[in-house]
């Protein structure tokens, strides 16, 4: 494939697409595929089919605000549905080109003209089982360019100079790491997507990867390129089967097109993709134990350094990358890295994709630029905590994150800024509570998962999680006192400090960000053994109120 | 295993196989890989107990999957499991006497969004409430 046959099948596919007067998207992501967008994309077909206008029904992936599902979109004149279900098919038809259908319309302006979309530009707009869609909307012109105008060194450069830093968590930059893994010595090194979405409550990655597969490839091959790899791996979970079948027709299609394979787009470039399955392990998404599992090991962990851009998968040097950091690269390649600094803040550039969930009216995907109040985040995109409540705390970072309460929602999103706060910017997950959840509660929910995530390597996290748990319990269930809590204090500190990896050197953070913040209420679950929120049952009260709890 | 070539790393994915052919491992399969693929049987045992995915238990004929991750635990995932724990007398990752009924609990399934999430069969249901799970309880039963 050259560039020229690229653009070939670009022309077509805009050539195919003019034939139809109208576009029908229909978004069959998980949430709304499971409120019906299957039928509904079968009866739209159908009414289609039957009508004289010239439609085209397109199935697509996420488009984000998943609490209004089943959506479609019609294009060209952008209208959003929501709601939509079989039995609107009809009318959806038979008004177009018209006024669109009144009790359909879905007025989201003010959650999307915050956003801001670069890792999600195609979600909503393409088949992802069509790598033509893919390549119509700009896909692998990035990559061919490259190839034949750019040095490995340019390409480098060229993400050193966006600033993009790691979408996994850490927030390590993304240009260093490439620089390095492309000086380390060795005939064969490997690119590694982390695709292991272990954090509960967060599900970009397998947005992304089940929306824009190609995406990702495209990602992986530059990095190739520029590190000197020519074998990728793909880590995703098994949890996510529809992710997997995705992903293996976009690497027979791509391959099929020559953008994988041997002596690509005429160049001496050789680059190919398998993928690998997790097997639900949290501690799988740290980069030495994902190695160990690709590898056909137990998931766990080993001391750094050697980190694996030096020495990795069998021993070579391995580039590990998240799959939104991957997803980032292909529009940076294009732009130009200029393009991508300019946007963010200071010392954190580009967008983020947050997983929007909890007790928000609009759950779901958003992106946002680096630096926006979490507030703007909360309030107008996601509109709110709905049904009266008041917000208490937003969570991100999954069990490595913390509790991030009301009086801190005017600090702008950075890896810094969060960090600052108790937090992480972790890999997106964001959950907001209201005031019917119990800080304390919340804090054993993490421990208690981190606790049977731990792998049992190293003591601290084996053992300390489980005291931690043991403790928190405690005091959830009111017979826990002061000592209990200060022992708890003493304990995150030592897990924080003396664990091997990433799960137990974070392992303690929910318990102290809502020790920071919200330390009245272990204080009334200890004094005065009384749960705020009502949400733990306590076993030293009298008993008459035990009896009506049973009751 | 032909498909992987035998290559030792191939562990994880061959396991998946076999579970996804039988529904879970036992002692003879995993006896049967470990000799295949000539890895120790203590590492391919050892995988097979590491991960959460792979059960050694033979799995109900339907199976119910509440979803414990954290949007789920917000919006009361909890309540869910202890209703289905009462109705079935079992404990989460049991299966009912007669092999009717297996009840999980997951660490995600990525639809966070309309949470709190059950897989009944491996359907994705959002919004459950706790009549809702056990009315497809009562289906199953009656079955």
């Amino acid at each position: 494939m050259t560039i020229e046959e690229l653009e070939l099948i670009a022309k077509n596919v805009k050539q195919e697409n003019d034939k139809y007067d109208y576009e029908v998207n229909v978004c069959m992501d998980l949430a709304c595929a499971s409120q019906g967008a299957g039928a509904l994309k079968d009866a739209l077909v159908k009414a289609a089919e039957t009508s004289e206008k010239k439609v085209l029904v397109r199935r697509t992936g996420c488009m984000g605000p998943c609490s209004h599902g089943p959506l479609v979109r019609l294009d060209p004149d952008e209208t959003l549905y929501h709601h939509v279900h079989a039995e609107s098919a009809e009318a959806i038809v038979k008004n177009l080109g018209e006024a669109p259908v009144p009790e359909l319309q879905c007025d989201l302006n003010e959650h999307f003209d915050k956003q801001v979309r670069v890792v999600l530009e195609n979600a909503g707009y393409i088949d992802p089982e069509k790598i033509d869609d893919y390549i119509a909307r700009d896909g692998y012109k990035a990559l061919l360019t490259m190839l034949v105008e750019m040095t490995p060194n340019g390409v480098v450069h060229r993400i050193t100079e966006s600033g993009l830093r790691g979408r996994g968590g850490g927030g390590y930059p993304t240009g260093l790491k490439w620089s390095t893994v492309a000086k380390a010595n060795g005939d064969v090194k490997y690119v590694v997507c982390n695709g292991d979405e272990g954090d509960p409550g967060a599900f970009m990655d397998r947005s992304v990867m089940e929306g824009d597969p190609h995406r990702v490839i495209e990602g992986m091959a530059i990095a190739g390129y520029a590190v000197g790899a020519s074998k990728g791996f793909i880590y995703v979970r098994a949890e996510y089967p529809v992710a997997v079948s995705r992903l293996t027709t976009a690497l027979r299609e791509a391959r099929r097109h020559g953008l994988l394979g041997n002596n690509i787009a005429n160049t001496p470039f050789n680059f190919d993709v398998e993928i690998r399955l997790g097997a639900g392990a949290f501690v799988c998404g740290e980069e030495t134990a994902l190695i160990a599992s690709i590898e056909g090991r137990r998931g766990t962990p080993k001391p750094r350094p050697p980190y694996p851009a030096a020495s990795g998968l069998w021993g070579k040097p391995t580039l590990i990358n998240n799959v939104e950091t991957f997803a980032n690269i292909a529009p940076i390649m294009r732009n130009g890295g200029k393009w991508f600094f300019n946007m963010g803040s200071e010392r954190s550039k580009g967008t983020k994709v947050f997983a929007l969930t909890g007790k928000i009216a609009n759950t779901g995907l958003v992106e946002v630029p680096m630096g926006i109040k979490l507030r703007e985040i909360i309030e107008e995109i996601g509109g709110g905590v709905p049904g009266g409540h008041k917000f208490k705390a937003v969570q991100t970072g999954g069990p490595s994150g913390g509790c991030i309460p009301e009086e801190m929602l005017d600090v702008g999103v950075s890896y810094d800024a969060l960090l600052k706060m108790g937090s992480i910017m972790g890999s997106g997950g964001m959950i907001v509570m209201d005031d019917t959840s119990c800080m304390v509660n919340v804090a054993r929910y993490f421990i208690e998962f981190c606790m049977t995530e731990s792998c049992g390597k190293c003591i601290p996290c084996r053992a300390g999680t489980a005291q931690m748990f043991t403790l928190l319990t405690r005091i959830c269930n009111g017979t826990g006192t002061l000592d209990d809590l200060a022992l708890l204090e003493d304990l995150c500190s030592t897990v924080k400090e003396t664990s091997l990896c990433g799960l137990g050197q974070t392992a303690p953070n929910p318990v102290l960000s809502t020790l920071k913040y919200f330390r009245d209420e272990y204080m009334e679950h200890i004094l005065h053994k009384r749960c705020p929120a009502g949400v733990c049952q306590m076993e030293a009260v009298n008993s008459a109120t035990s009896i009506e709890v049973m009751a | 295993m032909r498909k992987n070539g035998f290559a030792r790393r191939a562990l994880i994915e061959t396991l998946h196989t076999v579970q996804s052919s039988f529904g879970y491992l036992d002692d003879d399969s995993i006896r049967f890989v470990a000799m295949s693929l000539r890895v120790p049987l203590s590492q391919a045992y050892g995988v097979a107990t590491f991960y959460h995915y792979f059960t050694m238990k033979p799995p109900g004929k339907h199976t119910v999957t509440v979803c414990a991750g954290t949007a789920c635990y917000i919006k009361g995932a909890d309540k869910l499991i202890a209703a289905a724990e009462k109705r079935l007398g079992i404990a989460q990752g049991q299966t009912t006497a007669d092999g009717q009924i297996s009840l999980m609990t997951a660490r995600c399934v990525g639809a966070c969004s309309r949470a709190p999430v059950a897989l009944c069969d491996g359907e994705v249901v959002g919004e459950m409430t706790r009549d809702q799970v056990l009315e497809q309880l009562e289906r199953w039963i009656v079955e």
